[in-house]
C-alpha cells in the first residue's frame, strides 16, 4: 500500500473512531452523569430516564458501539483492499 | 442432600474440569506460555476476557454495593464497562499488530528505552499485585463460608488449583481454563437473579423486569419512608464532580489494566482483536446489566422481610439465622419494640447488613434449591481464581519475559526462557497466597486504586505511542513517573496521611483522572521540546496503523 492510501485508510479509521467516542462520551458522561437530574424527570418504562441510562442504557450502547466499530472496519479493510497478515 | 455436601460435589466437579483443561492445554514454547501461540478464537478469548476481568469484586461484592449506593453505584457499571470501549477502539487492534508479549515490551520498544522498559515492569507488578492479594483473600473467604475450612487453608487450596493450570499451561492453560470459568460464574450469577426477578415482578429476565415494574418507585417510596434517600436518586452519596472523576478513572483505569491488555495478544489477528473485544463487553455486560436488577430486588426484598417484623418471625427465617453466625447481618432492638428496625441513623438503626450478603445470600433468601447455593459458591470461586490466574500472568512475565529475557540475558535458550516464565509464576503464587493469608489492612481499599495507578501511568503513553508519532522517549519517561507519583501522593496523603482532598474534594478514587491528563499533558509537551523519535521507529508507528504490513521488530537500543 503506498503513502497516499495509507493516509487515506488512517484518516477514515480516525475519524471513525472520533464519533464513536462522541457517542460514548455523550450517553455516559452527559446523559448519565452530567445531565443525569434534569432526565430524571423523564420517566422510562418503571424507572427515571436518567437512571436507567447510567445502570442500563450506557452499557448496551458501549456493546453496540465496539461492534459497529468492528463492522465498520471490516468495510474499511475491504475498501482499502486489507488482508489481515 | 445438604447444601455442604452439594457445595462440595459442585466445587470439586468445576475444580476437576479446570485442572483437566490446565493438562490439555500443556505447553513446550515460550509462545505458548506467554500468549498462548496466538490461535485463540475471537469469542473464546472474549469468554477468557471477562473471566479475566470479573473479579470477586464483581461477582460477590458490586450488586451490594450498588444495592446501597443507589444511583451513585453507576460508577462501577459505567466505569467498568465504559473502558472496553476504549480499548477497543484505542487501544485493541494495533496492540495486537504490534504483536509482542506483554505491556512493558510495548512501552520497551515503541519508546527505545529499556528505563521505559522497567518503569512500565515496575507499574504492572505494582497495580497487579494489589489487585491480585484481594482476589486470593477472596477465594478464602468463599471457601470458608461454604466449606467450614478456615481462609488460610481455603487460599492455600486456591493456590494449588491456579497453580497446576497456570505453572503447566501457561497463557493457554489460562485461557481454556477462563472460558469454562466464565461458564460457570455467569450461569450461578444469573439463576438467583432469574429466581428474585420472578418473584418480585412475575418477569423471569431481570433486565426487562428491572425497567417494566413498579419495583423502583416501591422502592423508591420505601426508602423515603424510612428517612433515606430515594434510590434513584443521583448524587445523594457522592458530589457530581467525584461522581464524574471515578467514572473516569474506572473507564481509562479498565483500558490500561495489564491482564486485560494481554489478552489481546492472544488471538491470530488485527480483526480477531476488534471482534474479541466487543465479544468480552458483551459476555460482561450480561452480568453487569443483571447486577443493577438484582440490586434493586435484593434491597426491596430484604427492607420488607426485615423492617419492623416482630423479632421472632426474622428468627424463624432461616437465612437470617446463617448469616447472623457470620456476623455479616447483625440484629440489635435498641428501643425494646420487639421490631427491628432500619434507619439512616446510627443510634437507632437495628439492622446492619454487609454490602457482601446481597448475592450470596440472595438464593437462600428467594428459598432456591441447595444445588443454586453451591453453584454460586462455584461461581464466585471461578471469579476470583480466573482473575488471580490473569495477573499471575502479568507479574510473571513481566520478570520472566522483560526483565529476564529483554534485558538480563537476551542469548537465553526456549526452554532456559519457560523455565523461568514457570518458576516466576510458581513464586509469584506463593507471594500472592502470603498476602491471602497475611493481608495487609489496606488491600480492601486499594483495589480502586490499582485503576487510577493504571489510568495515570499505561493508558496515556500507549495511546499517544500508537496516534501520535512525535511522543518520544523522554517524555514518555517523563509523563509515566509524574502522574504515577501524583497519583500514588495524592492517594496515600488523603487515604492514610490526613491530607485533604484539596482538588475540589475529589476522592483518592476519582483522583487518577487527573493523573491521566497530567501524565498526556506532561508526556506531549516534553516530547515536543526533545529530539524526534528515530526513524525506525516512527515506522514501527506507521506500521501499526496499518493491518496488512508485515510485522517489523526495531533493533533494541540498550
Amino acid at each position: 500500500m503506498n503513502q497516499q492510501k495509507h493516509r487515506a485508510y488512517w484518516r477514515a479509521n480516525t475519524s471513525l473512531i472520533r464519533n464513536l467516542l462522541i457517542v460514548w462520551a455523550l450517553v455516559s458522561l452527559v446523559f448519565s452523569i452530567l445531565l443525569v437530574q434534569p432526565l430524571n424527570t423523564i420517566r422510562f418504562f418503571g424507572v427515571p430516564l436518567g437512571f436507567w441510562m447510567a445502570q442500563q442504557g450506557s452499557i448496551i450502547i458501549f456493546v453496540v458501539l465496539i461492534f459497529v466499530y468492528a463492522f465498520q472496519m471490516d468495510k474499511l479493510d475491504r475498501k482499502h483492499n486489507i488482508k489481515d497478515e | 442432600m445438604s447444601v455442604e455436601l452439594w457445595t462440595i460435589v459442585i466445587v470439586g466437579l468445576s475444580f476437576l474440569i479446570y485442572l483437566y483443561i490446565g493438562w490439555q492445554s500443556r505447553v513446550e514454547d515460550s509462545k505458548g506460555f506467554f500468549v498462548a501461540d496466538q490461535d485463540i478464537p475471537s469469542i473464546a478469548n472474549g469468554a477468557a476476557t471477562a473471566a479475566d476481568w470479573m473479579s470477586a469484586a464483581s461477582f460477590i461484592s458490586m450488586a451490594g454495593l450498588i444495592s446501597f449506593l443507589g444511583y451513585d453505584g453507576s460508577i462501577y457499571l459505567m466505569g467498568w464497562t465504559g473502558g472496553y470501549v476504549l480499548l477497543a477502539l484505542l487501544l485493541a487492534p494495533y496492540l495486537r499488530k504490534f504483536g509482542k508479549y506483554t505491556v512493558p515490551d510495548f512501552v520497551g520498544d515503541r519508546y527505545y528505552s529499556n528505563v521505559a522498559r522497567l518503569v512500565a515492569v515496575v507499574a504492572a507488578i505494582f497495580v497487579s499485585l494489589t489487585y491480585v492479594a484481594g482476589q486470593m483473600r477472596g477465594v478464602g473467604i468463599v471457601f470458608s463460608r461454604f466449606l467450614q475450612v478456615d481462609i488460610n487453608t481455603g487460599v492455600i487450596i486456591g493456590m494449588v488449583i491456579v497453580g497446576f493450570f497456570a505453572i503447566l499451561g501457561g497463557m493457554k492453560g489460562i485461557t481454556w481454563t477462563q472460558v469454562a470459568q466464565y461458564l460457570i460464574l455467569i450461569v450461578a450469577y444469573l439463576i438467583p437473579a432469574i429466581a428474585i426477578a420472578l418473584l418480585l415482578t412475575g418477569n423471569p429476565i431481570p433486565q426487562f423486569a428491572f425497567t417494566f415494574s413498579d419495583i423502583a418507585d416501591k422502592l423508591n417510596q420505601v426508602q423515603v419512608d424510612l428517612g433515606f434517600k430515594e434510590y434513584t436518586q443521583a448524587f445523594a452519596n457522592k458530589p457530581m464532580i467525584d461522581v464524574l472523576f471515578i467514572t473516569i478513572a474506572l473507564m481509562v483505569g479498565t483500558a490500561g489494566l495489564p491482564h486485560v491488555i494481554v489478552r489481546f495478544y492472544t488471538v491470530p489477528d488485527v480483526r480477531s482483536a476488534r471482534y474479541s473485544a466487543g465479544w468480552a463487553l458483551l459476555f460482561i455486560a450480561i452480568l453487569y446489566t443483571t447486577a443493577p436488577a438484582l440490586s434493586m430486588f435484593a434491597k426491596y426484598n430484604l427492607i420488607q422481610s426485615l423492617h419492623n417484623q416482630k423479632i421472632e418471625e426474622v428468627r424463624q427465617l432461616d437465612w437470617v439465622n446463617k448469616w447472623e453466625k457470620t456476623k455479616l447481618l447483625a440484629f440489635e432492638d435498641k428501643n425494646q419494640d420487639g421490631r427491628f428496625q432500619l434507619t439512616p441513623k446510627k443510634e437507632t438503626n437495628e439492622i446492619t447488613i454487609d454490602k457482601d450478603i446481597i448475592v450470596l445470600a440472595t438464593p437462600e433468601i428467594a428459598k432456591l434449591a441447595p444445588w443454586v447455593i453451591a453453584l454460586v459458591a462455584a461461581g464466585g470461586l471461578a471469579a476470583a481464581l480466573s482473575t488471580a490466574s490473569g495477573l499471575l500472568l502479568v507479574i510473571s512475565s513481566s520478570i520472566a519475559h522483560d526483565v529476564y529475557y529483554r534485558i538480563v540475558n537476551p542469548q537465553a535458550s526456549e526452554s532456559k526462557r519457560l523455565f523461568v516464565g514457570r518458576l516466576m509464576v510458581g513464586l509469584s503464587l506463593v507471594l500472592a497466597g502470603y498476602f491471602g493469608v497475611n493481608p495487609p489492612g489496606f488491600v480492601g481499599e486499594v483495589v480502586a486504586f490499582a485503576f487510577g495507578l493504571a489510568a495515570s501511568s499505561f493508558f496515556p503513553v500507549i495511546f499517544l505511542g500508537i496516534f501520535d508519532k512525535r511522543t518520544n522517549s523522554t517524555g514518555a519517561i517523563a509523563g509515566m513517573l509524574v502522574g504515577l507519583i501524583f497519583t500514588i501522593i495524592y492517594i496515600v496523603g488523603v487515604k492514610f496521611a490526613g491530607m485533604p482532598a484539596w482538588f475540589f474534594n475529589v476522592s483518592p478514587e476519582g483522583i487518577g483522572t487527573l493523573g491521566m491528563v497530567i501524565n498526556l499533558v506532561v508526556t506531549w509537551v516534553v516530547s515536543r521540546f526533545t529530539a524526534p523519535p528515530p526513524a525506525e521507529i516512527q515506522a514501527l508507528v506507521e506500521n501499526l496503523r496499518t493491518p496488512d504490513l508485515p510485522e517489523i521488530t526495531p533493533m533494541n537500543r540498550v
